[in-house]
């Protein structure tokens, strides 16, 4: 248990480890070139957002937000319903972009950022084209 | 997957259960942890385990696909039913006090209707993903 | 505490989702951090939010992912030129973060700004109003109802989109 104000390093251990997998799922997403790796990592940096918005509203000693006579200390439900949300709207966007990329593979024949950029900027020289 | 005899008697086993804990998972979800979320996806896995063990043709047989593109919409229809509901018995949109003579009943009634229909809405949209991505790569077995 | 313990290992398997390149070592590693997010959200009290994530999470997820990429039939991401770049700015931000983040009350401070406005509401008038022991369906299906409303229709739309893109089959198109 920690006592108020004694340990607030340790008690910002769940902040600092949130922003690391934050940043990790941000640098997957802008510097990793395969379109299904940047899907993976857009759904980690989600999954920090949802620890960022239930840590604080953990309280030691108090227990999960459902009424009962024996228990008056209770974790804050409203970032509970939040994320709940937010992770149903999460896996919305994640089935939207599978499928993007399932359709992107058939028309380009590649997943990879380099193979589409390269094959959307030089023109191709095909007789069937005006 | 069919032939694998272990895989298929399981499966059989199981499938029955998983059914029978989404549908407590959603009506429990008053008194404990669930609600309608998690029922559908339940719903959905339970289901997507039975195409993967299988097959999907078969699976298409169990639900068919007019069946799950049906559940998509229904399921919004119900939860925007029950603001009509609440709007036609004199309250506001989405009211459950005017649902029951008794205020608290209609909140109950309000919130199972409405759980409801989020679950049927869920696992439909998470079977007919399922359903467009196995049956886009190839042709039916 | 296993709060940490179970923070660290999620570090750690990020870490090595990071770094490599196998695609479906890639996806089974996302689904095995979905399990341990959820197993870290039981610690810390969030149980609707725990089944919610291990179902959808690491259930859901896992299997479109790994639908999409029989689909994709792709190979492992190419090693690009080195990411100096991208390392740059993710750290400038990260220290901008951790930084924001030390004037956050501390964890599990009870006179946070979080517990004392309309939650004790919530809490409170929760028998008379509702009566529904579960404070977070109660919430989510009654007080904010609204939300709730959009969000299925959220997840109605994202079925339409993926049914309006998938629709015609590869068969079809090739004929």
């Amino acid at each position: 248990m920690t006592s108020a104000g004694s340990s607030t390093t340790l008690g910002h251990f769940a902040y600092f480890i949130t922003v690391f997998l934050m940043m990790a799922g941000l640098f997957i997403v802008i510097a990793r070139g395969n379109l299904i790796k940047k899907l993976i990592g857009l759904g980690i940096f989600q999954t920090s957002v949802y620890l960022l918005y239930i840590a604080p509203g953990k309280l030691v000693g108090g227990t999960a937000p459902i009424l009962n006579e024996a228990f008056t200390v209770y974790s804050n439900p409203l970032p509970h319903v939040l994320i709940l949300t937010a992770i149903v709207v999460g896996v919305a966007t994640l089935a939207l972009g599978l499928a993007l990329v399932v359709r992107i593979r058939e028309a380009y024949g590649s997943i990879e950022e380099d193979d589409l950029l390269k094959q959307d900027t030089t023109p191709e020289p095909s007789p069937q084209e005006q | 997957m069919r032939n694998d005899l272990i895989l298929r008697v399981v499966a059989k086993m199981v499938i029955p259960f998983v059914l029978l804990f989404a549908l407590y998972v959603q009506f429990h979800g008053d008194f404990g942890p669930g609600g309608g979320f998690q029922a559908g996806v339940i719903l959905a896995a339970a289901v997507i385990f039975y195409a993967l063990i299988f097959g999907l043709a078969d699976a298409r047989k169990v639900v068919p696909e007019p069946l799950v593109e049906s559940m998509m919409a229904i399921g919004v229809l119900i939860y925007a039913g029950v603001g009509v509901a609440g709007l036609l018995l004199g309250g506001n949109y989405l009211d459950y006090f005017v649902l029951d003579p008794d205020p608290v009943h209609g909140q109950h009634r309000g919130i199972f209707w409405v759980e409801v229909g989020v679950a049927t809405t869920v696992s439909g949209v998470m079977l007919k993903i399922f359903y467009m991505f196995a049956g886009r790569g190839k042709v039916d077995e | 505490m296993i709060i940490d313990v179970l923070l660290v290992l999620m570090a750690v398997i990020v870490w090595v989702l990071g770094r490599s390149r196998n695609l479906f070592g890639v996806i089974i590693l996302s689904g095995a951090y979905s399990f341990l997010m959820a197993t870290l959200l039981v610690a810390l009290d969030a149980v609707d939010v725990a089944m919610t994530e291990a179902s959808v999470g690491a259930g859901i997820s896992t299997v479109l992912l790994l639908g999409a990429l029989f689909l994709c039939h792709s190979e492992e991401a190419r090693p690009v030129r080195k990411p100096w770049l991208p390392l740059a700015m993710v750290i400038s931000v990260g220290a901008l973060l951790v930084y924001g983040t030390l004037g956050l009350p501390e964890f599990s401070n009870p006179q946070a700004p979080i517990h004392t406005h309309v939650v004790p509401r919530y809490l409170n008038e929760l028998k008379e109003e509702v009566a529904v022991p579960n404070v977070v369906t109660a919430v989510l299906a009654s007080y904010r109802g609204y939300d709730t409303l959009g969000e299925t229709t959220v997840v109605f739309t994202a079925g339409a989109g993926v049914v309006a893109l998938l629709r015609r089959r590869r068969k079809d198109r090739e004929g």
